[in-house]
């Protein structure tokens, strides 16, 4: 066996860096090692409040343990409420979303339709739902309407997101094909739009549904209903054994919930 | 009678891809039109049934102007205008049966569009074509579980729906295999006959335009530069055509009687 290249030197090969020229990429090492040295020197961070805020922990903490479910009549009524401003709210937000989604794509939508669609999403997706909820307790007041409220919008700017950018992507060639038979506008997205974004539609639902539940614990701590609002009023009380309980059961009802909207999604698509 | 003059298409500022085409088409005669690619096959046949927007001209068809048509009128128009496409265009997720109904959308209001109840005349006419096709048995089936041939049926049956006045075919066979587009360019053709139906096919293959079509079309930068039947297209045509593009030559020298039998020994 002879190798005709066996004279020459192995060749070498290494994976060409990221950023080619090297003082431009070892000088953003040093700018981040630099901007994490000045943040950590600057920020306030009083080191004895920390440490006396440990044994706090631990007391909120030892408290916590074993978690107690005594009241749990207080907890499945939260529960129950949260259940009922997700599942409303997911409903009445992908069914809004559908509209707005259509608006907001620019391949179905006149120019102006497509800056309202557009305006709507973005105004709705601007706020973290928890300032939306503050707003809207302050304007309907405390409980779960303001909770739902609150989850629809927040549904509407994210699915109608995601359905508009779906829309803009669908194979044009069978909206012209509808076009073609005569058919109207409305006639054309039920048939040539609407079947190519539904596997889409269904999973973002699904998503969302989960996601606003998730949200309905956390909108709850503001008075928007549901079971953050028991939790609040549990740390108040030093209730933490309570308070642990609630925590407990959340992670496991989002726990099931993923479960079953991952197993759906994957059978829909 | 479909009427063409003087039709010229623009996009944006660019040389017009149609420079003022004139074309005539009687009767139910089957005509091919043939072209290298971006000669404006494909955007006359889009400037008829105004998928795309022509900027100046005319085209009436059966007395009708179609160019100024807006709104309702133009969907009333695009009614009596089948159209066959390349790609099929297919609801893929829906059924053959409910793509072959989607032909009707121009007749039936939206509220029986949505619920699927359309007229048992729709229905009806649905099955017969659908047998004379021969994919009834498909009727329930997704459109996107169907081989190409029988997709472009449902295609072909979808555009029969509408009772049209013309069909138009929009490289009907481009994306099949040799043997489902002889089978396909021979259902236009028997079609055509059947329903006395004038028929305008853009196509590539120029060997089945000279079997299977009464009328060859040549276009060339937006122009017409033959007009004639299969018997008139020589070589020099295709020249003009194509501009003596080798591979051309090999469709042309192919006899199309040959190749017809080709198809019938093979299917045997």
């Amino acid at each position: 066996m002879t190798r005709p290249d066996a004279a020459v030197a192995p060749r070498a090969w290494r994976k060409p860096p990221f950023i080619a020229n090297p003082l431009l990429r070892y000088g953003l090492w040093l700018a981040v090692i630099a901007y994490l040295v000045w943040a950590f020197g600057s920020l306030p961070f009083n080191w004895a409040r920390i440490s006396e805020g440990l044994p706090r922990a631990a007391r909120i903490f030892g408290g916590g343990f074993p978690p107690s479910f005594e009241r749990s009549g207080l907890l499945i009524t939260g529960f129950k409420e949260s259940f009922q401003i997700a599942l409303l709210a997911t409903l009445l937000g992908v069914a809004l979303s559908i509209p707005f989604a259509v608006m907001a794509a620019r391949n179905v939508a006149p120019r102006p339709i497509y800056l309202f669609g557009r305006a709507v999403i973005i105004v709705s997706r601007s706020f973290h739902p928890v300032i939306v909820a503050i707003l809207f307790v302050a304007a309907v007041g405390f409980g779960p309407l303001a909770g739902i409220l609150t989850l629809t919008i927040y549904s509407i700017g994210f699915v109608g997101k995601l359905l508009a950018e779906e829309i803009e992507e669908i194979d044009w060639g069978q909206v012209e094909a509808m076009k073609a038979t005569g058919a109207g506008y409305l006639a054309t997205l039920v048939y040539a739009v609407f079947p190519q974004i539904l596997p889409r539609q269904v999973g973002l639902s699904m998503y969302q549904l989960d996601s606003n539940l998730r949200a309905s614990a956390v909108v709850g701590i503001v008075g928007a209903g549901g079971i953050g609002g028991t939790l609040m009023n549990a740390f108040g009380r030093y209730d933490y054994d309570f308070a642990f309980a609630i925590l407990f059961t959340v992670i496991v009802v989002i726990l099931i919930s993923e479960g079953i909207s991952g197993w759906v999604r994957k059978k829909i698509w | 009678m479909l009427e063409i003059s003087r039709l010229v298409k623009r996009y944006g500022r660019d040389k017009p891809v149609l420079e003022g085409l004139d074309l005539t088409v009687e009767g139910s005669s089957v005509v091919s039109i043939v072209g290298a690619s971006g000669a404006g096959k494909s955007t006359m046949l889009r400037c008829i049934n105004r998928l795309v927007e022509p900027t100046s001209g005319s085209i009436r068809l059966n007395g009708t102007e179609l160019v100024t048509l807006r709104g309702r009128e133009l969907r009333r128009a695009r009614r009596k205008i089948g159209m066959v496409f390349q790609g099929f265009n297919l609801i893929d997720r829906l059924t053959v049966m409910e793509n072959v109904l989607a032909g009707r959308l121009g007749y039936v209001n939206l509220f029986q569009a949505i619920t699927r109840r359309y007229p048992q005349r729709d229905i009806e006419r649905a099955f017969q074509l659908m047998e004379r096709v021969g994919i009834a048995h498909y009727a329930n089936k997704r459109a996107d579980e169907l081989s190409g041939g029988e997709r472009q049926r449902v295609g072909v049956v979808r555009a029969l729906m509408q009772e049209p006045e013309i069909l138009l075919a929009d490289e009907p066979t481009a994306s099949l295999d040799p043997r489902t587009s002889e089978q396909i360019m021979k259902l236009l053709q028997s079609l055509a006959r059947e329903l006395s139906l004038p028929v305008l096919i853009n196509i590539h293959n120029v060997a089945q335009a000279k079997a299977y079509t009464e009328r060859i079309v040549g276009l060339r930068h937006g122009r017409m530069i033959f007009d004639g039947t299969p018997a008139d297209f020589d070589k020099e045509a295709l020249d003009a055509i194509y501009g003596g593009i080798e591979t051309a030559e090999e469709e042309i020298t192919q006899e199309p009687g040959r190749s017809t039998q080709g198809v019938a020994h093979d299917s045997t």
